[in-house]
């Protein structure tokens, strides 16, 4: 069953090419409906293809499917291949899964969009990228599917690209991607120049014989590639940004699937890992860290409930690189798996809670919306028990593995993981507050927010005619926050089960329960680094982040609900602005770099094609000059005639000899 | 069937008529191929000439058989070309005596390299033709279009220096009548400026052509003659006579590529021609540079291009990065179009001077890559400039609104120039640049800095062309109750793509799609003629051995980064592509 491999991107493929050729008239619904069939079809072709992988033996679970040959030149010899492994039939699995639930979720959050088939075709063809890249079996077929997936991200956050913000996200998010996708093509070119060859399986077989310093040359490269895709620091920027997609999108590409592929890339090049210098998966666990900490602490000060999910994707992503870094590849992918559905779960259940309130997304006109959306805020409450790491939920399993493993390689940065970890806790126990509980801060009357902290917001609390412009919805006629419909509670309450469940992939109490350690087994070579310490240690480490993450809501609890501690004291305005990180690179794009380009415009202008006209024109100079001996009068032709004739005499006489 | 099977597969046409073209001398068999593309355009333009003025409505369509006519025979071309072993290299070859005692000869020939310019040629006459008609004197716009045709196709087929330097400079005639006369404001300036700047170019190329003529004769053995192949493979002249010969061919293709900082007359010549013209310009005419120094530079002089490599890689960076900074300012579509060119020119020269089995089929492949992306870049800026009398960024903006079919071929074409996976413009360039890493790495690096500044440029103009036109655009007020431009309106209003554009359009961007997934047929047909090309590098040029790859897992050579000084240089294997590990 395994052969079907190549039949899991092509669905998706032939979807996107039904609705570019006959999508406009398909229309509303239906070409949402086959979109989601290709989708969904393609889900039920990866269970296959993993129950087939499943019945082989574990050494023998890697089945490679050529199409053709797809590059070829010289020595360079690259086809479009698929890899049925272990590792990508995992990722194929959960990108069909909840690509299929969040199509579904589309057909209803997207009703009545004018472009509502074109949000259908670029979704397809986003899956189709995505598959690309998670199952070719060499790098450049992952770099096709790396830029795709960039691509359909692009236009889909500016698909709405009336607004002049959303087409600047866009763009932002494509060239920051492409930062990152320098480090990919200049590993990719040193891949080839050190192996001779692009082909996962051949690279993993030679890895060992390469030098340390060229493995490390092409894993530092791949990094920062996957920073760009992963919004690691320093190349996150995009991805708040991102948020001007339509919801799904951002559940999507921006929460569960894409932005996971920088983590898949550094899984799936292992063995490259495993020959480089020890401090280079050093510095990914560090960066990991710091990218944990900075947009843990950036998302509790958010007012926008899908910029507080930006930020905290941000830093579940600085996890898995985190345990990337300590070798935890396991938990990388366990963590990726979790955070695929719970973070889903939360974007699509934002989306309810801003369908419901006509499109507002600032939390600080929210508040006791539990009653009025009570399968929204049920499905929103699991999610977010999932990533505060309340067992049993999946997010605590995930996340355990990932301290556990940071425990075991540096306690210095298991101490600060945790502390991310109790901010995560904090700041969703925040948003779900602000969302479900409280009072209502929203509909007529009750318009002026008194937990407003923002400063921006506060200014703009302060003169209403001024919000009324900024917020069309800021005091509608009448708000009558509904329930969603049910092709938007489905995906809900499906990725609800999923992430309250999703732990028993890889339970920690028994070596049998290492069901996913197992099963990755084949794709990882015996990197993974083993834990060093008793059993008995894993458990205390459990119970302190149990404690960590009951110390995050406890603390959001007596600050949001009880109001006994002051908002001010977290929601710092230099938090609320992300460490003025992005501004500063705004400042310096637009500034001095914006000058240096007109600079470099302003001398090809002047210099280089005013040396060219310079030249032109010292030649139409010195051609007017002569000219004026070509009056056309003869008698001066004459003149000069007789003035010659007499100087060649004289020359002719002086030389002569008598 | 068969034959279609032959271009997909790759495999050698069998029993084909044309099979035993490999006579080298002046027989050649059956239907002369070669000649016939060059004469069809001419017959076409004496034609149109005799075409009286009271029927200028035929102008159009016999324009377009001819041109037609043309593409069907490059294509067929495509496919007749065998590849494989034990073929000529140059097929289909035409050799007549022309001048006998000055040894010029008519010595046509295709090879793998020149196969797929001919076809673009063909390509883009007609398709240009389709695409938008002339504003005044039909007649004359399509005698010299099909005289340009029949002079760009016989540049890449000349096998004679003096029947190449001919056709080359032909080729600036029409096309400066073509830029003055149906050009926009500034055409005169333009034309002249494009005129005189390849012109003087050319002229030191014929003192180099001469002098390699009669340097080649002096030597003992050697007759008078100006033919290709019979100097290239003789290789007679001394080392510093052909290096100083090489430079005086160098200028007028750098010219012509351009190169920095020799630039300054490609945007100015592409921004004043009529549409057709920037078309032909950018598509076919900055070929003849980079298809010259491919050809008259790295197979007439080996020695002299790997000596002077560094220079002409580091100008191929230097373009590609001052091209693609200079296109971000731009504030007029089709000078940012312009300036995009000399960025992607820069790529193809890099890819020619590192001189590597991959990179120059990277090249080669690019330059098709290029003619069709910019051609039809060109095409669309066109059509907006049909539509809106302006190309100023400025006046444009929310266009995906009102023609969201032009919209979105403007990004398939604009993410292929970007080089996007999926896309013909990413194979050629990831080619060029992979094998220009493993010979000169850090000019690859820098140059693939490239790579992000064309995101830049290209999604910042599309953002500001098509993207935007929010509440209020088009009905003169916007949201905050001010008064827009009055352009909002006039972008409001613009009608989507014509069927006859869409017709113009379809094979560009059928050809984008296939290109980027299945180069392959492409790619069998050059490598022959590169890997040739690359062996007589290695014959000719002493101490340099094609860069091998896979070294790093040995542990030995991994460091090698100029690999053609002669200490780095590995023991030579045999063959000059290294075996895989």
């Amino acid at each position: 069953m395994e052969s079907l491999v190549w039949l899991i991107p092509l669905l998706p493929l032939a979807g996107f090419a039904l609705l570019l050729l006959g999508g406009r008239s398909l229309g509303e619904p239906n070409a949402g409906k086959l979109a989601t069939a290709a989708t969904g079809a393609s889900f039920a072709v990866s269970v296959l293809v993993f129950v087939g992988l499943l019945l082989l033996d574990s050494h023998d679970r890697s089945f490679t499917f050529t199409l053709f040959s797809w590059v070829p030149s010289g020595s360079l010899s690259v086809d479009v291949g698929f890899l049925a492994d272990p590792l990508s039939i995992t990722m194929a699995l959960f990108v069909t899964g909840v690509s299929t639930l969040i199509h579904i979720y589309s057909l209803g959050y997207m009703h009545g969009d004018r472009d509502f088939s074109k949000f259908f075709l670029y979704l397809n063809l986003f899956v189709f990228s995505m598959l690309i890249l998670v199952l070719g079996d060499n790098m450049l077929l992952t770099f096709l599917g790396w830029e795709g997936v960039g691509a359909c991200s692009y236009f889909l956050i500016a698909f709405w690209f009336e607004d002049e913000a959303n087409a600047t996200a866009g763009k932002k998010a494509f060239v920051t991607n492409r930062v990152g996708d320098f480090g990919f093509m200049t590993a990719i070119f040193w891949t080839f120049f050190a192996f001779g060859t692009l082909n996962y399986s051949e690279i993993f077989a030679d890895a060992g014989s390469v030098s340390t310093t060229t493995a490390s040359a092409i894993v530092l490269l791949l990094c920062l590639g996957a920073a760009g895709k992963s919004a690691q620091f320093p190349l996150y920027v995009w991805l708040p940004d991102a948020m001007a997609g339509p919801t799904p999108v951002s559940a999507l590409i921006h929460a569960a699937t894409m932005v996971t592929g920088g983590v898949y890339l550094l899984v799936r090049v292992n063995p490259l890992l495993a020959a480089a210098d020890s401090w280079v998966p050093e510095m990914i666990a560090w960066v990991g860290l710091a990218t944990a900490i900075i947009a843990a602490l950036a998302a509790v000060a958010q007012m926008d409930i899908k910029k507080v999910l930006a930020y905290s994707t941000i830093s579940q992503l600085g996890f898995m690189f985190v345990a990337i870094g300590v070798g935890a590849y396991t938990a990388a992918v366990f963590h990726m798996v979790t955070h695929a559905f719970f973070k889903a779960l939360l974007f699509l259940g934002s989306g309810s809670v801003i369908h419901a309130m006509d499109g507002e997304q600032n939390m600080s006109r929210y508040g006791g919306l539990a009653r009025l959306l009570p399968v929204t805020s049920i499905t929103f409450g699991v999610g977010w028990l999932a990533i505060a790491g309340v067992p049993p939920f999946s997010g605590f399993w995930s996340k355990d593995e990932i301290l556990a493993g940071a425990w075991n390689h540096n306690r210095l940065l298991w101490a600060l993981l945790l502390f991310a970890a109790a901010l995560t806790a904090f700041y969703m126990s925040r948003a779900v507050i602000m969302t479900f509980f409280g009072e209502r801060r929203w509909g007529a009357g009750t318009a002026d927010d008194s937990t407003a902290h923002h400063p921006d917001e506060s200014q703009t609390a302060h003169s209403p005619g001024a919000s009324a412009h900024v917020h069309p919805h800021n005091e509608p006629p009448a708000l009558h926050p509904h329930e969603s419909p049910p092709t938007m509670l489905l995906p809900l309450v499906s990725l609800a089960l999923l992430a309250a469940v999703a732990g028993v992939i890889n339970l920690p109490f028994v070596k049998d329960t290492h069901f996913l350690e197992k099963w990755l087994e084949p794709s990882l070579f015996h990197n993974e680094a083993s834990l060093n310490f008793a059993g008995g240690t894993k458990w205390v480490l459990a119970g302190v982040a149990i404690v960590a993450g009951l110390v995050g809501i406890w603390l959001a609890v007596s600050i949001y609900l009880r109001k006994s501690m002051p908002a001010s004291m977290v929601e710092r305005d230099f938090f609320a602005r992300a460490w003025r990180y992005d501004e500063a690179i705004s400042a310096v794009a637009g500034g001095p770099g914006r000058k240096a380009f007109s600079a470099l415009a302003f001398f090809d202008h002047k210099v280089i094609d005013g040396a060219v006209n310079m030249v032109g024109g010292a030649v139409q100079v010195s051609a007017k000059q002569l000219r004026r001996l070509q009056t056309g009068m003869v008698r001066s032709y004459a003149l000069g005639i007789a003035l010659g004739a007499v100087v060649l005499l004289v020359y002719f006489i002086s030389r002569a000899s008598f | 069937m068969g034959y279609l099977s032959s271009i997909f597969s790759g495999s050698a046409t069998e029993g084909s008529l044309f099979a035993s073209v490999s006579v080298p001398d002046d027989v050649s068999v059956g239907f002369p191929v070669l000649p016939a593309l060059i004469v069809i355009p001419l017959l076409g333009a004496l034609a149109l000439l005799a075409i009286p003025a009271s029927r200028s409505e035929l102008l159009r369509p016999l324009a377009l058989l001819f041109t037609t006519a043309t593409a069907a025979l490059s294509f067929w071309l495509i496919g007749a070309y065998e590849i494989g072993r034990n073929v000529e290299l140059f097929q289909f070859v035409s050799h007549h005596e022309w001048i006998s005692s000055l040894g010029i000869s008519w010595h046509l020939g295709v090879d793998g390299i020149s196969l797929f310019l001919v076809a673009l040629c063909g390509l883009l006459f007609p398709v240009a033709i389709i695409a938008l008609d002339p504003d005044h004197h039909p007649k004359s716009y399509y005698v010299w279009l099909l005289v340009l045709e029949a002079g760009c196709i016989g540049t890449f087929l000349a096998l004679d220096l003096l029947l190449f330097f001919l056709f080359f400079e032909i080729v600036l005639v029409p096309m400066y009548f073509l830029i003055g006369k149906w050009g926009h404001d500034n055409a005169r300036y333009a034309a002249v400026k494009f005129f005189l700047y390849t012109m003087l170019g050319s002229a030191i190329m014929l003192v180099g052509i001469v002098s390699l003529a009669f340097l080649h004769a002096a030597q003992p053995g050697n007759d008078l003659t100006f033919d290709l192949v019979e100097i290239a493979s003789a290789q007679s002249l001394a080392t510093t006579t052909a290096r100083w010969i090489f430079l005086a061919f160098a200028v007028a293709f750098a010219v012509k590529v351009p190169l920095f900082p020799l630039h300054t007359w490609l945007p100015d010549a592409h921004t004043e021609a009529p549409t057709a013209g920037s078309v032909i310009l950018a598509g076919v005419l900055l070929k003849l540079g980079t298809y010259g120094f491919l050809r008259f530079g790295l197979y007439l002089f080996p020695e002299a291009s790997v000596y002077f490599a560094p220079l002409f890689l580091t100008l191929g960076v230097v373009g590609i990065l001052y091209g693609a900074v200079v296109a971000t300012m731009q504030r007029d579509l089709k000078r940012l179009v312009a300036y995009s060119s000399v960025a992607h020119l820069g790529f193809i020269v890099l890819g020619l001077f590192a001189v590597t089995t991959e990179s120059l089929e990277g090249s080669v492949l690019q330059m098709v890559n290029h003619g069709l992306s910019t051609g039809a870049l060109f095409l669309l800026v066109g059509f907006i400039y049909q539509r809106r009398h302006t190309r100023e960024i400025a006046k444009l903006g929310g266009l995906q609104r009102s023609v969201p079919l032009m919209a979105g071929i403007f990004m398939l074409v604009m993410l292929s120039s970007i080089g996007l996976p999926g896309l013909n413009g990413f194979v050629g360039e990831f080619l060029i640049l992979v094998g220009t890493f493993s010979a000169h790495r850090w000019w690859a690096v820098a140059a693939t800095i490239g790579v992000i500044l064309a995101a830049v440029y290209l999604l910042w103009a599309y953002q500001r062309v098509f993207h935007g036109g929010g509440a209020g655009w088009g009905s003169g007020t916007n949201a905050a109750g001010g008064v827009t431009a009055p352009s909002s309106a006039d972008n409001a209003a613009m009608p989507d793509i014509r069927w006859r554009e869409g017709v113009a359009l379809a094979p560009i961007l059928v050809l984008i799609v296939f290109l980027g997934i299945y180069p392959r047929p492409v790619l069998d047909r050059i490598s022959p003629a590169v890997e040739d090309l690359v062996q007589h590098v290695e014959t000719h040029v002493e101490g340099y051995d094609h860069p091998s790859v896979g070294e790093g897992i040995t542990g030995v050579g991994e460091a090698q980064g100029d690999s053609h000084s002669e200490t780095a240089a590995p023991p030579a294997t045999g063959s000059h592509t290294p075996e895989l590990p």
